[in-house]
């Protein structure tokens, strides 16, 4: 059971509606959150960066103010004194020539070359005894007398903050992906398992196993919600099968009593009359109306039980091959005599799983037909052969056909063509037939055979019939 | 040949019982299933036709504890149930044969007949004749008058079926279900094709024939 589910749902959970939206799902939390992290790292890189920018104004205010108040050794004085604390502050005093005058900055660095912008530029410095190469962010300022000051502050914290987002976002996208799929799949495995029963129980039911109900779960959920009314509406069809069953056997008997005393008595009349007396052939017909009343009932009945499904219990392992063997060498004098050429495809062992008797009977009712309407010399073919889908078993003639408007129309009980009117039969023949197909999930095909009839029973593949047993075993 | 009838039906009992007491027989009567299993049980009969619903004891019951109690008389099951499981559960139930309401008296008589034979233990013979008509049922070879005939298996089985109840009717439904093991009404006759081209094979050619038409009934396979 287990096996078989999972064999069921590995290959399919892709295509389930509950994988794909949850598939949706994680795509769009996937974006919304990248999104989302993706701004605020936007943002907090532009605060800090303004953070930055408005320390370096605030100094180059101050310094100016110092350079104003106390010229220009006064602000060298400033400048080495800030410079002595190791912290972020970056500073450069230049004169008109570019060198050097005070700071803690190592030359001026060349990519800073217009005053009054905020440039970012690389920088080294010592740490514990080594030059490290370090981004920082500032801006330059003409002082009155052409000195250039460069006012900077490092920004390896702003780095950090880049780094750490950088490296974390793809991992927490990756990893939410990942525990949306699993869970994702989860689910829909879970979905599917409830509409998997569902689905089974439907099918079986279709079957014609109307005592089947879809389990229901503790959770009372809508899937139980749907399975409760499933279930009454399972409820209402078993019912109505039963009894229906029940006014066919009840028919059956009661019918067949009356009908057995009816043709007792004629015979009995019969064996005590002359026979050489007038009534002798009026005797013969009544029964012969009887015997063709009878026929016609025996007919139905055979069709309510087909469709009942209470020929189910006879269900067995045949070969079909054998079967259609079987039957065309039962007609194969009758076609003879008329001088129609029988002729059966020959093919391997195809097993099905069926009711011998029923299929034999529709097959010999497909078989009588053939040579009922094929005219002399005409040719009748029947074969059985494995398709994509199943077994196909076919009876194709070369008699006149029915024409298309009629096709779908002789399958119906007691349906006989203008033309067939007068020859012999119960006028159920092809209902049967449509009747045994029904119960064994086949369907009636009627076709054009150019010229003639082509009457093809496409039985399923085994495969679902086998599992019917397999389930059972679950209660 | 003594016969019992456990029928409920009084109107076809009485048929019945006239009939087969016109056909020779003694026959004895019941009309449920309590009286018909104690006559089954103190009587020894020949063979028993047995309704398959009866007040009381059910049929089916009726068979399965007359073969508890060791009893082997043959039975035929009567039934107004057609129903393909109700044909194996009667055999299964310990029946011999089964006949579905309504039937022909002659298919009735037919069947009695053959269930009669078949409890003489002559049944294992090798070798089956019918006048100057043999049949090597090992070497599975037929010869009239030490000519060989050559016959499909399918009419082998046939000629057998049609031997082995040699003097007795034997009705197309019985052929059907014996040598085709169909149990439906195939409406055209083919069966009757099926004996035309075995009497062409068996009786053709030679002054007198074997298989004979039995009008209203089936046929019948004898010397004279």
């Amino acid at each position: 059971m287990r096996g078989n589910l999972l064999s069921h749902w590995s290959p399919g959970i892709l295509r389930t509606q509950a994988f794909r939206i949850v598939l949706i799902y994680v795509f769009v939390f996937a974006v919304s959150a990248t999104t989302l992290v993706a701004f605020t790292y936007w943002y907090t890189e532009r605060s800090l960066d303004a953070q930055t920018d408005q320390i370096v104004e605030a100094e180059i205010t101050g310094l100016n103010e110092q350079y104003e108040r106390l010229g220009l050794m006064g602000l060298v004085d400033v400048i080495s004194n800030r410079s002595a604390h190791e912290g972020q502050g970056l500073y450069l005093l230049a004169d008109t020539q570019g060198r050097t005058l005070a700071g803690n900055l190592i030359g001026w660095p060349h990519t800073v070359n217009k005053a009054g912008v905020f440039t970012e530029f690389k920088y080294d410095r010592h740490q514990q005894n080594e030059l490290v190469t370090k981004n920082a962010r500032g801006k330059a300022f003409v002082l009155v007398g052409g000195f250039q000051l460069l006012v900077a502050r490092d920004v390896d914290e702003r780095d950090m903050t880049r780094k750490l987002f950088s490296t974390t976002l793809p991992w927490s996208v990756g990893l939410m992906l990942l525990f949306g799929l699993v869970g994702g799949a989860l689910m829909s495995r879970r979905v599917l398992a409830r509409l998997d029963s569902i689905n089974r129980t439907s099918a079986e039911i279709a079957a014609g196993d109307f005592s089947r109900r879809v389990p229901l779960s503790p959770a009372h959920d809508e899937f139980d919600a749907l399975a409760e009314n499933l279930n009454r509406l399972f409820e209402r069809i078993e019912r109505l099968m039963k009894g229906m069953r029940e006014v066919a056997d009840s028919v059956a008997h009661d019918l067949r009593t009356p009908l057995n005393r009816l043709r007792n008595r004629l015979e009995e009349a019969q064996r005590h009359i002359d026979p050489q007396s007038n009534y002798a052939a009026d005797l013969d017909s009544a029964i012969a109306e009887v015997d063709g009343l009878i026929a016609t009932f025996n007919a139905l009945l055979l069709i309510a039980e087909a469709d009942s499904g209470a020929a189910r219990g006879a269900m067995t392992k045949i070969d079909l091959s054998q079967v259609m063997a079987d039957v065309a060498e039962l007609y194969a004098p009758l076609a003879e005599e008329k001088t129609i050429a029988l002729s059966v495809a020959p093919s391997g062992v195809l097993t099905i799983e069926g009711n011998r008797s029923l299929i034999s009977q529709a097959l010999a009712n497909l078989i009588d037909n053939a040579i009922k309407y094929t005219p002399a010399d005409g040719h009748i073919a029947i074969s059985a052969k494995e398709t994509p889908h199943g077994v196909d078993l076919t009876v194709a003639d070369s008699g006149p056909g029915i024409p298309i408007a009629d096709r779908a129309r002789v399958v119906d009980r007691f349906v006989r063509l203008e033309e067939s009117r007068n020859s012999p039969g119960t006028g159920l023949g092809l209902s049967l037939v449509a009747a045994v197909a029904r119960l064994h999930n086949a369907r009636l095909t009627l076709d054009d055979n150019n010229p003639g009839l082509k009457a093809t029973v496409s039985f399923p593949r085994t495969v679902r019939r086998k599992e019917l047993p397999r389930i059972s075993n679950k209660e | 040949m003594r016969i019992l009838v456990v029928e409920d039906d009084l109107e076809a009992q009485r048929y019945l019982v006239n009939g087969l007491k016109e056909a020779g027989h003694v026959v004895d009567d019941a009309a449920d299933g309590e009286i018909g299993l104690t006559l089954a049980l103190s009587r020894p009969y020949d063979v028993a036709i047995v309704d398959r619903m009866l007040p009381k004891i059910d049929g089916l019951n009726v068979v399965a504890e007359m073969r508890e109690h060791g009893n082997t008389m043959p039975i035929l099951f009567l039934s107004a149930l057609s129903e393909v499981d109700d044909r194996v559960k009667g055999l299964k139930a310990g029946g011999d044969d089964y006949l579905t309401k309504p039937y022909a008296f002659v298919e009735l008589l037919a069947r009695i007949d053959a269930l009669m034979r078949r409890r003489s233990p002559s049944s294992v013979k090798t070798k089956l004749s019918v006048g100057d008509l043999e049949l090597d049922l090992l070497t599975r070879i037929a010869t009239r008058a030490a000519q060989t005939i050559d016959l499909q298996p399918r009419e082998f089985r046939l000629l057998e079926y049609l031997m082995r109840h040699a003097g007795q009717v034997v009705t197309r439904t019985m052929l059907l279900e014996s040598v085709w093991e169909y149990h439906f009404d195939p409406q055209t006759n083919v069966i009757d094709v099926h004996i035309s081209r075995l009497r062409a094979k068996i009786d053709k050619g030679f002054d007198t024939a074997l298989l004979h038409t039995v009008r209203g009934a089936g046929y019948m396979i004898r010397a004279r």
